[in-house]
């Protein structure tokens, strides 16, 4: 099953995706975020996110900085201030 | 009347004029298109943004709150953050912006409290004749050609140092808010501190439909609620200020199309005026040089 991810930047909607496996850098620590992850809330920090579209899949990078990640029912949605 | 060379030049003049506003309204429309994506796609970001602050502020409320939710436990310096273009002929663009900030001003100053400015663009800055002394800041955008989020981050951090060191209790920010190419309307809104939305049940489950349906305990955070609400703040007032920026982009490039559509179309009935007038005046001297020459071959 696929999860739904979400990169929003100010000025635009980065991705969209349905994606494997997403890994965050949150504040206190890198989190992977799988489908059907339970609801949570985290800053984040200046790094890199590693999207994986498949299960032994290379993993993508998008260097992000300053923000917030959101699971919810609906999916990942990160909210960075800057995104490459 | 107006010798015929002297109606040609007239002529010719206004049409070169013609020609200037035509072209500067088309490149108000390329540029009204451009600038309204650049609103549309700005838009999810500050939607969430705006829907996570509600929903934490609602619950991480109350005392020991900071500053930027809570207020500093007074209502007596107003900043007023005036957004307004760089540029001119833009009909009434910036003269509405201008106007509704000087009317808040007065009707503060009415009550009784102190007002500050901040300028963000030129053409804010003719408040200053007005206010000579209370504009305290000046954010020049000459070197911005599309609205960009750190220019609205360096904004807001400039307004926070100021807030932090207690310069002003509340700021107010003004804008023209983009409805179409025809209607923008003056906007006044209140980012310090953060005016959280009225909790309406069904508007809050609309918007934000799985923050409210996990209910509350069900999510995690990391950090705390109130580190998260603290990050988050000041991260709020860049995205208003951007949304005033981004806003204001497109409703300066919808005014000004509107105001050199009517400026081509003005100077399109002066020409024809002046054409009838140029066609007159030259079919008389016809008409006088025959019965000249009429009445000289009479007389032989």
């Amino acid at each position: 099953m696929a999860l739904h991810f979400e990169l929003v930047t100010p000025e635009r909607l980065v991705r969209s995706d349905e994606v494997y496996m997403v890994t965050v850098p949150g504040t206190e620590g890198d989190f992977a975020v799988l489908e059907g992850h339970a609801p949570l809330m985290a800053t984040i920090r200046d790094g890199n996110v590693l999207v994986q579209m498949t299960p032994n899949g290379a993993p993508e990078t998008i260097a992000v900085r300053g923000g917030l990640a959101e699971v919810n029912a609906r999916g990942l949605t990160v909210l960075a201030e800057h995104a490459e | 009347m107006a010798s015929l060379k002297a109606l040609k030049i007239r002529i010719n003049s206004v049409k070169s004029t013609q020609k200037i506003t035509k072209a500067m309204k088309m490149v108000a429309a390329a540029k009204l298109r451009r600038a309204q994506e650049a609103a549309m796609a700005g838009r999810p970001y500050a939607e969430r943004i705006e829907s996570v602050v509600a929903s934490l502020a609602a619950r991480a409320g109350g005392e020991g709150a900071s500053p930027l939710l809570a207020g500093t436990g007074k209502d007596q310096v107003h900043m007023l953050v005036v957004v307004t273009s760089e540029r001119g002929l833009a009909g009434a663009f910036n003269t509405n912006i201008v106007r509704a900030a000087r009317r808040k001003a007065e009707e503060l100053e009415a009550a009784g409290k102190t007002v500050r400015f901040y300028t963000v663009g030129r053409k804010g800055r003719v408040i200053k004749r007005f206010y000579p002394t209370g504009v305290v800041a000046d954010h020049d955008l000459s070197t911005m050609k599309v609205a960009r989020f750190d220019e609205a981050k360096a904004i807001a951090d400039d307004l926070l140092a100021r807030y932090a060191a207690g310069e002003f209790d509340v700021a107010h920010l003004f804008y023209a808010k983009f409805q179409s190419a025809l209607v923008q309307i003056p906007t006044t809104q209140q980012i310090i501190p953060v005016s959280v939305p009225t909790r309406d049940p069904k508007l809050a489950q609309t918007l934000t439909p799985a923050l409210s349906n996990d209910g509350d305990a069900a999510v995690e955070y990391e950090p705390s609620e109130e580190q998260i609400l603290a990050d988050l703040l000041p991260r709020n007032v860049a995205v208003q200020v951007f949304r005033a920026l981004l806003e204001n982009a497109a409703s300066e490039q919808g005014s000004r199309m509107n105001a050199m559509d009517n400026a081509t179309r003005n100077a399109g009935d002066m020409i024809n005026r002046l054409s009838i007038q140029y066609n007159r005046t030259r079919q008389a001297a016809i008409t006088t040089e025959l019965v000249e020459i009429i009445s000289g071959a009479e007389a032989l």
